[in-house]
């Protein structure tokens, strides 16, 4: 911090010359300086290893889900099955869905985007990852002995009585609820104290506030659900009576108090996504994001009214008609701002100067998805149509609609956007726009027709089914696999692309940025090689001062003042 | 054409399956046009304004307040004539007649067992007589599960320990799916069960084959049989008109006063609750002596689980006129269905 220099803009371009020779990557290669590494970028990478690895997990899950499917009666036993699934939603919420980009871009380019050598507490952010781990330790071990057969959503009295692995899945889902606590504490105080010189509120690039808005949620309920998964496992562990009624207890207290973290997770979920969309949306098509505040307001929306909604989970689960009530007119005010976010984002694109790398391919994907999977949400929070839809196939295809159509491909977009900064390299143009395609063919393909399944009733959790649905489960499955193609994909020219991708330059996409203009790609440990000062708005693409990308687009150079001239819509 | 035979629309067996139906059209067209605009956006955007040459110019546009509003209020407002409609939609569900007969369902890993008022039981089936509103009450032995007809656009959960109720007015003769909806172990998918709506004569001739329905107080239906067990459990040696307790005549529906100052409805929970856990909910002005019937009603002889035996106690007690509370020195009666002087149908 010692070279702080006041002519130091935001929009100088990024040191050139001679890269600096130590970056973060290169500082130290042993195993010590990776698992004993303060660094918040090493923490981000770690997390990246770790949640690939499990997201590889559930995604092996999600096949067998879709083998047994294959079959009216199943291919799978009925106990097996119930495992396979409840894996699949354990893994894949817990260990993935919540801490990926909390994890790997907010432990990654927080710090960056606003300025700071580091996180808030360094310390702590390792922590958070190993308590992570222990908390996917416990998971992976209760899978190994034999898994769970509840659903991840481990309702009792069914739960309370299950012969299987429970008590070591709550315990694992309380380790790993520390670490977002921590996770969002950090990133809380990061923002309030970290931000560098003329980085005010509202010149916060629209990623931090999704991550800020995001941390407030982890902070808050978190806790309930290790209160929830606490209780649980005293009733299992004592025989003390909470939520089976056999032993004086209530289970509808029980899915209260889950939803109450449960819901409001879903946004932990998403609005992560939603933040790197408008970083994405706004570069490829080198525009200011359309209603900044607008966009910044309604993640912090999505976050308040969000803990407001969780009984919509619970319409046909026997609470009160005036709880049903009250929760369905307070989800409809939660699906505003997200329709606020979605005509603002569409709005950004309006005269842009659009290209299709696949950052830009994901976040379209995104925004198109997102769409439906929010639009069929409506037919959930509506009570009379949650009655016949819940439970089905249908809500199963709107939430992986707004988790995997949404939030997974909002992953791939920043992981394809942010990884010639994180690594320095540059990967296929032409696979990774292959890619993109792919997994919107392979999603569509999977879960449309669960949208059909479930509006003829076909309930979740089936291991088998009435043979007049086979085609449209087989269809299901077909999709399947292309979706899992096209995930396989990046694995393959990503690692490539580590040894043997072109050099990316420290702004290959012309994007604005401290994150962008002002580190090398690799970024160096500490960040900074001066310590940056912000003098504007977020995203201003349209002025003359905005960096050029490197990348090579194969598009004539135009001349400036000839296309003046045309450039007229 | 294979394709052709692939159904994408379930069938549909209510009023209220329509009413579900009809709202689920129009948000299908509400969103469908909502979303078919920002596809429309999206592509025409990603048309019109591709990059044409590596310094393409874009206009500094940071926002419009105007927009922002039309675009938070056109959907806030669509959204509430959601809510709204499905409200309605969603309280015809609750609402039974008050006349309409109530069949009980009680739900076990992994099966549903249905009684019908008239004393005649099935298994994961539900015989339903066309345009006979009916209402079902239902409660589950073990863990939570779901009672769900597709067909009649339905679905409630089954909790143990607590009674909850539906209604159906089915007005087309078919047999449609029933599915259990709540994940309840190893055999949740095979919780499931066929609900047959019956036009008059079938019905009749299905309750032919049944059992004899007759009438008066030996008449073997869910009621008489709940008397039975009345008088097997000795409930009238203190509930009578002499006896230690509050006499249950007319009592059904009623609100009473409690030792704690509350008042409780005399309905199906409030007697569950009094039998299993008599101190809970003490009437004012009795005392606290009667002991708890839990884990003693379940009878393997009769083949009644304990919550099979509460429905047959209810049935009873909302039956339960002036007068006509059995007499304690009434001969005890043999298990229900053996043939006896009492129990013999005549």
């Amino acid at each position: 911090m010692s070279t702080i220099s006041a002519l130091h803009t935001a929009n100088h371009h990024a040191p050139s010359g001679p890269a600096a020779k130590t970056n973060y990557l290169t500082d130290g290669y042993s195993w010590k300086s990776w698992l004993l590494t303060v660094d918040h970028k090493r923490i981000g990478i770690m997390y990246l290893v770790s949640v690939t690895a499990f997201f590889l997990i559930g995604m092996a899950a999600a096949g067998l889900i879709r083998y047994n499917l294959i079959s009216p009666s199943g291919m799978l036993t009925a106990d097996q099955y119930n495992k396979v699934f409840t894996a699949h939603g354990i893994v894949m919420v817990f260990l993935f869905l919540v801490p990926v980009i909390p994890g790997v871009f907010g432990n990654f380019f927080i710090p960056i985007m606003i300025g700071a050598k580091d996180m808030a507490f360094p310390k702590l952010n390792l922590l958070s990852w190993y308590v992570y781990m222990a908390g996917a330790f416990f998971a992976c071990y209760a899978l190994l002995i034999g898994g769970v057969d509840t659903g991840w959503t481990l309702y009792p009295p069914y739960s309370t009585r299950s012969s299987t692995n429970v008590a070591p899945v709550a315990v694992a889902i309380f380790i790993a609820g520390f670490s977002s606590i921590l996770t969002g504490l950090n990133i809380v105080v990061t923002v309030h104290r970290m931000r560098c010189p003329g980085m005010t509120w509202f010149r916060m690039p629209l990623f931090v506030w999704a991550m800020y808005a995001t941390s407030l949620i982890m902070l808050l309920a978190t806790p309930v659900l290790a209160v929830t998964v606490s209780l649980l496992a005293v009733e299992r562990l004592a025989g003390i009576g909470i939520f089976d009624p056999k032993l004086g207890g209530d289970p509808l207290l029980f899915q209260h108090m889950f939803w109450f973290y449960s819901h409001p997770a879903v946004y932990i979920m998403i609005l992560p996504g939603m933040g790197i969309i408008s970083e994405v949306i706004t570069c490829f098509s080198r525009k200011n994001i359309f209603g900044y505040k607008a966009v910044a307001w309604s993640s912090v929306g999505i976050a308040v009214v969000g803990f407001l909604v969780w009984g919509h989970h619970m319409f046909v689960a026997g609470q009160g008609y005036y709880s049903a009530l009250v929760f369905s007119l307070l989800s409809m005010f939660v699906a505003v701002p997200s329709a606020i976010k979605v005509f603002n984002w569409s709005a950004t694109l309006y005269k842009g100067s659009i290209t299709f790398q696949a950052p830009m391919l994901y976040a379209l994907g995104f925004i198109a998805l997102f769409t439906v999977g929010g639009v069929t949400g409506l037919f959930l929070s509506t009570m009379g149509t949650d009655r016949h839809l819940h439970d089905t196939y249908f809500v199963i295809a709107h939430f992986h609609f707004t988790m995997v159509g949404g939030m997974v491909l909002a992953y791939f977009a920043g992981l394809h956007f942010y990884w010639p900064k994180m690594t320095g390299k540059m990967y296929s143009d032409f696979w990774s726009r292959i890619a993109a395609i792919l997994m919107c063919v392979g999603f569509f393909m999977t879960f449309v027709p669960q949208f059909v399944l479930g509006y003829m009733g076909m309930p979740r959790r089936y291991h088998q089914y009435p043979p007049e649905w086979q085609v449209l489960n087989v269809l299901s499955s077909a999709g399947s696999t292309v979706l899992a193609l096209g995930y396989l994909f990046p694995f393959t020219y990503l690692i490539h692309s580590i040894f043997a991708g072109k050099p990316a330059g420290s702004n290959p996409w012309g994007a604005t940025g401290i994150e962008w203009t002002d580190t090398t790609s690799p970024p160096v440990t500490h960040n900074f090689e001066k310590l940056p000062v912000v003098t504007e708005m977020p995203y201003e693409y349209s002025l003359p001062t905005a960096p050029k990308p490197t990348f090579s687009y194969d598009l004539p150079t135009g001349d400036v003042a000839k296309e003046e001239h045309t450039h007229v819509h | 054409m294979l394709v052709a035979n692939i159904p994408i629309l379930p069938e549909r067996a209510s009023e209220q399956a329509a009413q579900v139906d009809y709202l689920f059209y129009f948000i299908s067209a509400v969103t469908g046009a909502g979303t078919l605009l920002v596809f429309l956006l999206l592509i025409g955007f990603c048309t019109a304004y591709r990059r044409k040459t590596m310094n393409d110019k874009t206009p500094r546009i940071l926002g419009s307040h105007q927009l922002e509003i039309f675009w938070s209020a056109t959907p806030l407002v669509l959204f509430l004539v959601m809510f709204a409609w499905g409200v309605v939609v969603f309280d015809q569900g609750f609402a039974a007649p008050a006349d309409a007969p109530e069949i009980f369902v009680v739900g076990k890993q992994w099966m549903w067992k249905a009684q019908h008022p008239n004393g005649v039981r099935e298994i994961n089936e539900l015989h339903l007589l066309i345009n006979q509103p009916v209402k079902l009450t239902l409660i589950s032995e073990d863990v939570i599960h779901s009672y769900g007809v597709p067909a009649f656009r339905d679905k409630i959960d089954v909790l143990p320990a607590r009674y909850v109720t539906t209604w159906y007015n089915p007005n087309r003769a078919g047999s449609y799916h029933l599915f259990c909806d709540q994940l309840c172990g190893t055999g949740h998918s095979q919780m499931i069960g066929k609900i047959h709506v019956m036009e008059k004569a079938d019905y009749d001739a299905w309750l032919e084959g049944k059992r004899p329905v007759k009438e008066g107080p030996t008449d073997g239906s869910l009621a008489w049989e709940g008397r039975q067990l009345f008088m097997k459990l000795q409930c009238s040696s203190c509930h009578n008109a002499k006896g230690r307790a509050p006499i249950l005549e007319g009592i059904w529906g009623t609100t009473v006063p409690l030792k704690d100052g509350k008042t409780a409805i005399v309905n199906e929970g409030y007697i569950r609750e009094s039998i299993l856990h008599p101190k809970r909910k003490v009437h004012e002005g009795w005392e606290a002596i009667m002991p708890t019937f839990e884990g003693q009603l379940s009878d393997p002889t009769l083949g009644l689980s304990e919550e099979e035996t509460l429905i047959r106690l209810i049935a009873f007690i909302k039956t339960l006129g002036p007068g006509q509370t059995p007499v304690r020195t009434e001969q005890f009666p043999p298990p229900i269905g053996a043939k006896t002087e009492l129990g013999e149908k005549k």
